[in-house]
């Protein structure tokens, strides 16, 4: 039996009428990485923000790390890292001061700090932008910068919002190779996007349509079930039942 | 507490990379106190007089130039018929019509009684006021100094008056500026306190990094500090300078301990800092919270005692400015500065402004939602 470090149980968002997120469940396990797919307006973020602790629930259970969405955000929160879809690390700082910020925040000693802005530096390759402003940083620095800071602290879970949106292919290839080096030091993934390779990359992906979870399977059992040769194809025939949108 | 240490570097890097901000610090003080005391003067002068002379005699001639003498008027008319001089109201060149009438000096001497017609346009109201009660008062000087003349120049009596003298305290020239410049440093503070801190927390919204703090397991507490802090100390900095500003220009210098004035402003910009935090917790956009700012900064400021005098606003009136910190803050600057007063006498003040900042901040801690 594999860990279960997400568990959600009905869990729903309702703004007003408008029911965001409808009656979500299911499972993460450990060190997976999880494709959380939907078409725009599906409900993804607002179930996302949700198991981060930045939204209540309206009704429903979920447990992530082993902590309760309603009673414990903040035991949550130690445990996850997350990278909004908009891009949100102080582009007035510079690339070191927001590593060393974020990492101090999240309680990194002094010593940890210094080995560790100085390592992820070196992966990214920024070491002659170190001392740069961010927001002089190109998109798809800056999205690889922001998912490094996300996991900075070591998190059971880190959860990306579209983390690729408007970023180049090459780039989106490195992105995933930090991805797969997370994943593979234990870390569960649990990202959004709308590439559908992307989406071929991940062990597992719920497809969400109109707030609700429609199929959730690996890409190759959805492929069979749906009758489909592709992710393309498979996301096609469910979103196209889709009555929200735009 | 570690944690504190990291906002305010950050905070702090921030500010100092905001070349905005920093100008505004630095140019703010320095500029509203060389110019808005000069201009935010209540002492009326330059009333465009306009004079109808019906009498063309010595003393007619007296009269005006004693008038015009006094500095407060510029003689813009000197018609021969009414109508010439209302001309010059309605077209705005005249605010105060002087009518002489024909006979005004044999009548003066002879009957020892002259009426005169002062016709005062009243749009302005302040200025009517004041430039009518100035000339009724050169009037009856004018008037006591030919009676004076004139009497004795035939009994060698002199007149009997009795003489008002009156002593100035605190301001003994009446200088304006001594009364206006504690009051408009206050203001400064509370402007640069509060959009400071209220446009801080909401540009963070607005950019999206909020989320990247409220996603971590930092305490709200902690994050208020890390935000109360820097602009307090700019807060001081403000301050500090402004005092500096205002001794260069009008020698003014604190009666009062410096210490006093230190320790309550420290207190007053926890107060304002917070109140600016409050309204960010509501808002969403940098334009909202400007809105709500100038609003609450527009009342804080009328109803502060800052141009108008408490003491003479109605009752509900002095009943809204009890809640009006800005109020106890100008106050408290005019009593240390002008009148030297010291911590016992500013006491009451004192615990009210604590309660002030305890307060705001105790609901702006609350209204932080790190979860929507």
């Amino acid at each position: 039996m594999q860990d279960v470090v997400i568990k959600t149980d009905n869990l729903t968002k309702r703004f007003g009428d408008f029911v965001a997120a409808n009656a979500i469940t299911f499972e993460v396990y450990k060190g997976e990485i999880f494709g959380f797919l939907g078409a725009n307006g599906a409900g993804k973020t607002t179930a996302m923000r949700m198991l981060c602790g930045l939204s209540k629930p309206s009704s429903g259970n979920a447990t992530i790390a082993g902590y309760d969405v309603y009673r414990e955000t903040e035991e949550i929160k130690k445990n996850i890292g997350y990278m909004s879809q908009k891009f949100s690390l102080y582009e007035d700082l510079t690339v070191l001061e927001n590593i060393r910020f974020f990492g101090g925040i999240y309680g990194l000693t002094n010593n940890q700090l210094k080995t560790k802005s100085e390592e992820l530096i070196e992966r990214l390759g920024l070491e002659s932008e170190a001392k740069k402003l961010v927001g002089s940083l190109p998109l798809g620095w800056k999205q690889k910068l922001s998912f490094s800071v996300a996991v900075l602290h070591e998190p059971k879970i880190v959860f990306l919002d579209e983390p690729t949106g408007g970023v180049d292919p090459v780039t989106r290839r490195q992105f995933w190779d930090l991805i797969y080096a997370a994943a593979e030091n234990g870390v569960t993934i649990f990202v959004t996007t709308h590439y559908m390779d992307e989406a071929e990359y991940c062990n597992r992906i719920s497809i969400m349509v109109d707030g609700k979870v429609e199929a959730l399977d690996s890409p190759t059992q959805l492929k069979r079930n749906f009758n489909a040769s592709s992710m393309d194809e498979v996301f096609y025939q469910l979103a196209r039942g889709a009555k929200r949108g735009d | 507490m570690r944690t504190v240490r990291f906002l305010l570097q950050k905070e702090f890097r921030q500010i100092f990379r905001n070349k905005a901000i920093i100008a505004m610090i630095c140019v703010m003080p320095v500029v509203q106190l060389a110019v808005l005391p000069w201009a935010a003067d209540y002492e009326v002068k330059n009333v465009n007089l306009a004079v109808v002379d019906h009498d063309h005699s010595t003393f007619s001639q007296q009269l005006v130039q004693t008038v015009t003498a006094s500095g407060y008027f510029r003689l813009t008319g000197y018609n021969d018929s009414y109508d010439e001089a209302m001309r010059l109201v309605e077209g705005d060149q005249a605010d105060l019509i002087l009518e002489i009438p024909s006979g005004f000096e044999r009548n003066l001497v002879r009957e020892n009684q002259q009426k005169l017609f002062v016709a005062v346009n009243a749009i302005n109201g302040t200025k009517a006021n004041l430039g009518g009660a100035y000339l009724a008062e050169i009037i009856k000087n004018y008037n006591q100094t030919i009676r004076t003349e004139l009497v004795t120049g035939v009994t060698g009596e002199s007149i009997h008056a009795i003489e008002v003298t009156s002593s100035n305290w605190f301001n003994p020239l009446m200088n304006y500026k001594f009364f206006m410049v504690p009051g408009i440093l206050a203001i400064l503070i509370t402007m640069v306190g509060g959009f400071l801190s209220a446009l801080n927390i909401v540009k963070e919204k607005e950019v999206g990094t909020i989320e990247q703090i409220n996603v971590t397991p930092i305490r709200k507490h902690h994050f208020i500090l890390g935000k109360l802090i820097p602009f307090w100390v700019l807060g001081n900095v403000v301050f500090t300078l402004g005092l500096i500003v205002s001794w260069l220009i009008y020698g003014i210098v604190p009666e009062g301990n410096l210490a006093v004035l230190y320790l309550f402003i420290a207190i007053y910009l926890v107060s304002v800092l917070g109140f600016g935090l409050l309204v960010s917790t509501f808002c969403e956009t940098q334009q909202q919270a400007m809105f709500i700012m100038f609003f609450f900064m527009m009342l804080f400021i009328l109803l502060g005692g800052l141009f108008t005098s408490i003491d003479s606003m109605p009752e509900w009136a002095k009943t809204v400015t009890r809640f009006n910190p800005v109020r106890y803050l100008i106050e408290v600057m005019r009593m240390v500065i002008l009148k030297g007063s010291e911590i016992k006498n500013v006491v009451a003040h004192l615990i009210i402004v604590t309660l002030f900042a305890i307060g705001l901040n105790a609901l702006a801690i609350l209204n932080y939602k790190k979860t929507s």
